[in-house]
């Protein structure tokens, strides 16, 4: 069911003997343990619906943000069907975002909460969606790396511990592939272009390579939520063992463009049958996720005008519902 | 206008897949009302020919179970195996049973 109030959100175990509380937590984690799914209503510790909330939040923070470098190229898109593409691509961003609000609303948080957390800058979004789009390439490598590190990313979620979130992921990954796919073969037909094409997806993929491995979060060693994350099954790999995963998936696809990446340590590892790869700019990272990235300000001021400029629109239709409900009434 | 009647409320959706197959619920999403319900369940859950049927319900109408009652609403059934055909033991000789 997906209609708990608020008041979920006061933590009731607080008043719970600490005995009653420590058994209820016990069987919460041999519920886990036993890879049994928990489901809105059941009991949690205030930590894991807190935990939750924040990264599903986030995480429809983050598709929703995310059509907007997108959104950028749809009227400048080089061909109809490229158009099309990129519409139901961006189409699918915004419903991702949907699905997840919902899971979250799940746990007690309203819709307006969230929103009201995004715009004023107190909720998180992925940093690579603060990195501008200049050339069409950049589309392309967007499809091919950033939806392609999304991927990653959201497989093992499809078997997160909480149903709502695990169901959401299950019906995002399914149209993720579309949208990693496309962006390839953009690619692939820049590279096969002229030599002007060729050097555009080269600066692309340039610009975007660093930034996507950071989509990954920071290092096992920085991470602080991931041991707890993972013994309530919320994660299931570390952010080191998926970044891991995602370069040794993507050098072959850009040797298959004849595209090179920009990292000069990036060597295949005959022992470990790994690429090694340079070290990430951390501090980068910090600075983008603390609200200095190149579009962090254009991104949210993109996104407080929408939600101010639909205003009008949300009023007039609750004012038409309601009217058309006292119109029913009377017949 | 209060808080309650400015927010689009919540609607559950329900899609059925194909005819002959029962409605499912998938998902959930906010609108002004039924009407709004259905246009944006049709935008949200079937862009790619997920269904060819759709039911929207506000969600506050929906009464659910507490999982707290779940023992005394499904354990009863646990020690009425004598409701299972397996319960019955038929010799093998007898057809068609
Ligand atoms: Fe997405
Ligand atoms: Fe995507």
């Amino acid at each position: 069911m997906y209609t708990q109030g608020l008041d979920a959100l006061g933590d009731e175990s607080l008043l719970l003997p600490e005995e009653e509380l420590a058994e209820l937590e016990a069987r919460f984690q041999a519920k886990i343990d036993a890879d049994e799914k928990i489901e809105p209503k059941d009991w949690m510790p205030a930590a894991y619906r807190l935990t939750l909330i924040r990264q599903i939040s986030q995480h429809a923070h983050s598709e929703i943000v995310g059509m907007l470098p997108e959104g950028n190229w749809i009227s400048r898109a080089p061909t109809l069907k490229r158009k099309c593409i990129l519409i139901a691509k961006v189409q699918d961003e915004g419903g991702h975002g949907a699905y997840l609000y919902s899971a979250a609303e799940t746990l007690g948080i309203s819709r307006e909460q969230m929103v009201e957390q995004l715009l004023s800058g107190q909720a998180k979004y992925s940093s690579i969606f603060n990195y501008p789009t200049p050339s069409w390439a950049d589309i392309g490598t967007i499809g091919w790396l950033v939806d392609g590190a999304a991927i990653m990313n959201q497989i093992p979620l499809c078997r997160c511990s909480y149903g709502p979130y695990a169901r959401a992921m299950v019906r995002i990954c399914k149209e993720e592939s579309f949208h990693q796919r496309q962006g390839f073969e953009l690619m692939m037909q820049l590279c096969k272009g002229s030599s002007d094409q060729k050097r555009m997806a080269q600066e692309a993929l340039n610009r975007w390579w660093w930034p996507s491995l950071m989509m990954f979060g920071p290092s096992d060693a920085n991470s602080r939520h991931t041991e707890q994350s993972m013994r309530w099954k919320i994660k299931r790999f570390t952010n080191d063992e998926l970044r891991q995963k995602f370069v040794d998936a993507t050098v072959p696809q850009a040797e298959f463009l004849g595209l090179t990446l920009p990292d000069d340590a990036l060597s295949w590892n005959e022992q470990t049958e790994h690429y090694d790869f340079g070290s990430i700019d951390w501090d980068e990272f910090q600075r983008v996720l603390a609200g200095q990235g190149p579009c962090n300000q254009e991104r949210i001021a993109a996104r407080i005008s929408a939600h101010e400029n639909g205003a009008w629109v949300r009023e007039a239709a609750m004012v038409h519902a309601a009217k058309q409900a006292q119109r029913a009434a009377r017949e | 206008m209060s808080d309650d009647q400015q927010n689009w409320p919540l609607f559950e959706v329900f899609i059925r897949g194909r005819a002959g197959l029962e409605h499912k619920h998938v998902g959930s999403l906010h609108a002004a009302d039924g009407q709004m319900a259905l246009e944006h369940a049709r935008d949200l859950y079937t862009r790619r020919m997920e269904g060819v049927s759709l039911w929207v319900v506000r969600s506050k109408d929906i009464t659910a179970s507490d999982p707290d009652d779940a023992d005394a609403l499904f354990e009863p059934a646990k020690d009425k195996i004598y409701r299972h055909p397996t319960f019955y033991e038929i010799p093998d000789e007898v057809k068609n049973l």
